[in-house]
């Protein structure tokens, strides 16, 4: 939009000549041209990184506090929860922050996923956010064994063992992740380790997802290109302002469960200390991991019978993790399983429809997660499961070739003003 | 935009106003909840409860002999607890105090009625080593009280500085008799 700006100060000036950090920063957060038409879930990416920089910071100052050895760890988070100035404050802004992460980061997903954010050209900037939601599960994972409760010990045993479905080395890779023969000290170290390192990592690739986005600049619930200045406002004061407003009701959501039900989302059973022989009744991750969950627990136990094909190398276990993983691998493979024309759900009648059946089937497979494999629930998380992947698999193709979407407006300007469509119709041309 | 140029000037200065008025009010509550956030984190560093609930210690006392010292460890550091003999007492009280780097009569360094206690934290006061001087073995210095041998400094029988770089006495923690054979430190 405008050039850059004549910067007065003399130190800001000679610095910038040299190194071109204010000019930057302005062309990123100031006059960043932005479609006009954004709406409210357009936050949930500004708010990730807000809970990111939450998350960096209670995690920093808990890990002073905090023992990674296990004939101490469990105590010391008691003692910081106890002794340790605010630091049941710290504890829950923490362990709450990792909750609003995650459904921050779903409702981004299901944002692009509703208007088409991953189709080209953003494709490597969905790449990038799937990179960092692999790295956030994994950040979770080996955080949630560092309190050394009853869960994080039988989490972090099951968990390693998914990588016992390897062929011929999954015993010794499983020995190698834990540093011995079960989950121990070792483990907990290496764990404390990762975990410190990983949100750093997610931290360098939130600035490839910026750098990806600022390339193409933001869709938007048009689903249709940036054509003209006219389709675009500056995101600063605009989407600052509704970026501070919006933090400001998901700060007082998060907070209500700090504050007011910092356990809630948790489960009592972490708070039994580690006992390496007594596993408890039910082992249930935490809820952001529960669709996965299912996955893995949907695979027949007769799956060899019926298929009879590498009784060895898929076993119903091995499919179980397989499926997990392509779950989460088949997404990436979205940019073109998705070939509609058309970005948007607004302007895909159908799609539209069957967007909220995926979203309601990710839900019913969280509900299966928390609930034992058992009766109807496996059959429901069976059927969940196949649709999932029906859903990604078939359904997407299909879309996009039978599909008859509804007219585009000419651009962003011309669906909001009236006088926009003006502008944009010098654009067509170009 | 186009609008706001179609209002009056007055009306123009109005608007102006209240969005200053929002501006700096959003900024001030910003603000403030930022110092607010920031202190939960800062107090977080601070000694906790556990920590804080070690910082007094009593010991008993009735067991020591004349001319006998024993080190206590309170709040980590050495405490040395001395059971002077009159001679080390006498000695202590006739120094004058122009000889003294630090002035410090022997009196203002003990409990009144006790001037057989000393207690001090056993920490020079140059660079924070341990001055010998506990043990009937060690090296007591040319004042017959404590020397340190990093540096060299020299304490006499009250804990006094008398020669060497320390700037100042051996510190006295705050202590009380709580009877006569128990000391309370901290």
């Amino acid at each position: 939009m405008s050039a850059a700006p004549e910067w007065k100060n003399p130190v800001v000036r000679w610095i910038d000549h040299r190194l071109p950090v204010f000019t930057f920063t302005h062309h990123s957060l100031i006059d960043y041209p932005t479609p006009r038409n954004l709406n409210y879930w357009w936050n949930f990416g500004s708010l990730a990184g807000v809970v990111l920089v939450i998350l960096i910071a209670t995690g920093l100052f808990l890990a002073m506090h905090y023992n990674p050895n296990v004939d101490y760890a469990f105590d010391s988070v008691e003692r910081i929860m106890r002794d340790v100035n605010y630091g049941w404050l710290m504890r829950y802004m923490h362990a709450n922050g990792a909750s609003m992460f995650f459904l921050v980061v779903y409702i981004h997903m299901f944002r692009a996923l509703y208007y088409g954010s991953y189709r080209a050209p953003r494709e490597v900037l969905w790449f990038i956010g799937l990179f960092i939601f692999l790295a956030m599960m994994a950040t979770a994972f080996v955080g949630y064994t560092l309190p050394w409760g009853q869960m994080s010990f039988w989490g972090a045993t099951v968990i390693t063992n998914l990588f016992s479905v390897v062929p011929f080395f999954g015993d010794a890779i499983v020995q190698w992740l834990l540093g011995g023969f079960a989950v121990d000290n070792p483990t907990l170290n290496r764990f404390f380790a990762f975990h410190f390192l990983l949100p750093f990592v997610i931290f360098g690739l939130v600035f490839l997802h910026l750098w990806a986005l600022h390339v193409h600049k933001s869709n938007n619930p048009l689903g249709v290109d940036i054509k003209t200045d006219g389709d675009t406002i500056p995101f600063h004061p605009y989407y600052t302002a509704k970026d501070a407003f919006g933090l400001g009701v998901f700060l007082i959501f998060y907070f209500a469960f700090a504050f007011f039900a910092p356990n809630y989302l948790g489960h009592p059973d972490n708070y039994i200390p580690a006992n390496p022989l007594v596993t408890p009744p039910e082992i249930v991750p935490e809820w952001y991991f529960l669709p996965f969950y299912a996955i893995l627990r949907a695979v027949p136990d007769n799956f060899i019978d019926i298929w009879g094909i590498l009784p060895i190398l898929v076993t119903a276990k091995t499919a179980g993790v397989i499926l997990m993983f392509a779950s989460i691998i088949v997404l990436f493979f979205l940019p073109w399983l998705d070939r509609s024309p058309v970005r948007s759900a607004r302007f895909r009648p159908i799609y539209k429809q069957l967007y909220w059946l995926f979203l309601a089937d990710c839900i019913v497979l969280g509900w299966v997660g928390a609930n034992p494999p058992e009766g109807t629930m496996l059959v429901i998380g069976r059927i969940a499961t196949l649709y999932y992947f029906v859903h990604l698999l078939v359904f997407m193709p299909l879309l996009s070739r039978y599909e008859k979407t509804r007219p585009l407006p000419d651009s962003i300007s011309a669906a909001v003003t009236p006088q926009g469509s003006s502008q944009s119709a010098q654009a067509q041309g170009a | 935009m186009a609008d706001t140029s179609t209002t009056t000037a007055e009306g123009h200065e109005h608007e102006e106003d209240r969005r200053d008025f929002l501006l700096t009010s959003t900024i001030v509550v910003g603000a403030a909840g930022v110092a607010l956030t920031a202190w939960p984190f800062i107090d977080f560093m601070n000694p906790s409860a556990d920590v804080l609930a070690l910082a007094s210690l009593e010991f008993d006392i009735s067991t020591m002999e004349p001319g006998q010292a024993i080190t206590v460890t309170w709040r980590n550091k050495p405490i040395f607890i001395r059971r002077r003999t009159a001679a080390e007492i006498d000695e202590a009280k006739k120094v004058p105090l122009s000889d003294l780097k630090d002035p410090q009569a022997d009196a203002d360094r003990v409990k009144e009625g006790k001037d057989e206690w000393l207690v001090m934290i056993g920490i020079c006061t140059h660079l924070g080593c341990i001055p010998a001087g506990q043990k009937v073995t060690d090296s007591k210095g040319e004042f017959g009280g404590w020397f340190c041998p990093c540096h060299g400094s020299h304490y006499d029988t009250s804990g006094r500085i008398r020669k060497g770089p320390a700037p100042r006495n051996l510190e006295i923690p705050p202590y009380a008799f709580t009877n006569d054979t128990t000391v309370r430190i901290g």
